[in-house]
């Protein structure tokens, strides 16, 4: 048999391996451009206590986490015991946005469920969501001491998230 | 005699808010939605799609102009927000690969042809 009769069938398996490592990536996720750069900045009202307010100025020299939530969000349900459990353990500060959420229905929700976060504000109009690039919720950033955007995580944290990538990439920063 | 004022002012104002308007259209059908991500922020029903939507014409109402807007989206969402992907060298194999393809392809299909016919003569 000529050598160029395996040409057919190692361009074929090229292209299985090409298809094969396609399938596993998520056309529906969008990279974050913020990766890398700083926080966008925001004063909003804490949804404990309205007449408080935080800001990421606020977390300045600190490692800390914005994790985007919302009293309608399924998914941010099941996140939560991960939430609960991650911050018992953890010295980050976990901040909440409260995203597109009715005044009153945040507050109810942690009433219920329990609150993870040292602090939650309110985006009552998703204007600080769209500076985030937040396009679906939950989402969680992961900012450094210099207040830059080190990672984004889309979706729920799992506990295997949070044990596999968020934990050594905390330990990574807050060394730094 | 107020009311006459009122009128005048409100058609005086009404090409303004309609060349607004037209603009803020016609930047909506170039950004996508990144909920319903086959639509443009025009035609998507999606809350996301209707923040976005009120953002442009916020942004043009102050002013700025279709690059800046469209800039404003990009820095947030990244260059999947635009509904034609640029032409980039990132996107080169995207833009110009069916055609490299097609020539490859018609190529062959030339050197196939020729070789028949010289194995004909």
């Amino acid at each position: 048999m000529k050598k160029i009769a395996l040409l057919p069938l190692i361009v074929f398996g090229l292209l299985v391996i090409v298809l094969a490592a396609g399938l596993r990536l998520d056309p529906a996720e969008v990279p974050s451009p913020l990766v890398g750069k700083p926080v966008p900045p925001f004063r909003l009202a804490r949804v404990e206590d309205p007449k408080a307010s935080f800001s990421p100025s606020d977390l300045a020299g600190q490692v800390w986490l914005l994790n985007v939530w919302a009293s309608w969000c399924g998914t941010c349900r099941q996140e939560h015991p991960a939430l609960m459990a991650f911050s018992r353990s953890a010295k980050v500060p976990l901040i909440g946005l409260d995203y597109k959420d009715p005044r009153g229905s945040g507050a109810a929700w942690l009433e219920q469920l329990g609150n993870p976060y040292r602090w939650s504000v309110l985006d009552a109009d998703g204007r600080v969501g769209i500076d985030f690039g937040v396009y679906g919720v939950p989402e969680t950033f992961v900012i450094d001491k210099k207040g830059i955007i080190r990672f984004k995580f889309i979706g729920a944290l799992t506990p295997e998230l949070i044990r596999s990538t968020l934990q050594p990439l905390l330990r990574e920063l807050e060394n730094a | 005699m107020r009311r006459a004022l009122c009128l005048c002012v409100l058609l005086w104002c009404a090409p303004a808010w309609a060349r607004d308007a037209g603009r803020a259209q016609a930047i909506a059908e170039q950004l996508r939605c990144l909920v319903c991500q086959n639509q443009t922020i025009a035609e998507s029903d999606a809350p996301l799609a209707r923040d976005l939507r009120m953002q442009v014409s916020e942004q043009l109402a102050q002013g700025r102009s279709d690059q800046q807007v469209i800039a404003f989206m990009v820095a947030r969402y990244g260059d999947f927000v635009l509904y034609r992907p640029p032409v980039k060298p990132m996107t080169w194999l995207l833009w110009f690969g069916p055609f490299v393809f097609l020539g490859g392809g018609l190529f062959q299909l030339y050197r196939v042809a020729r070789r028949h016919e010289q194995e004909l003569t």
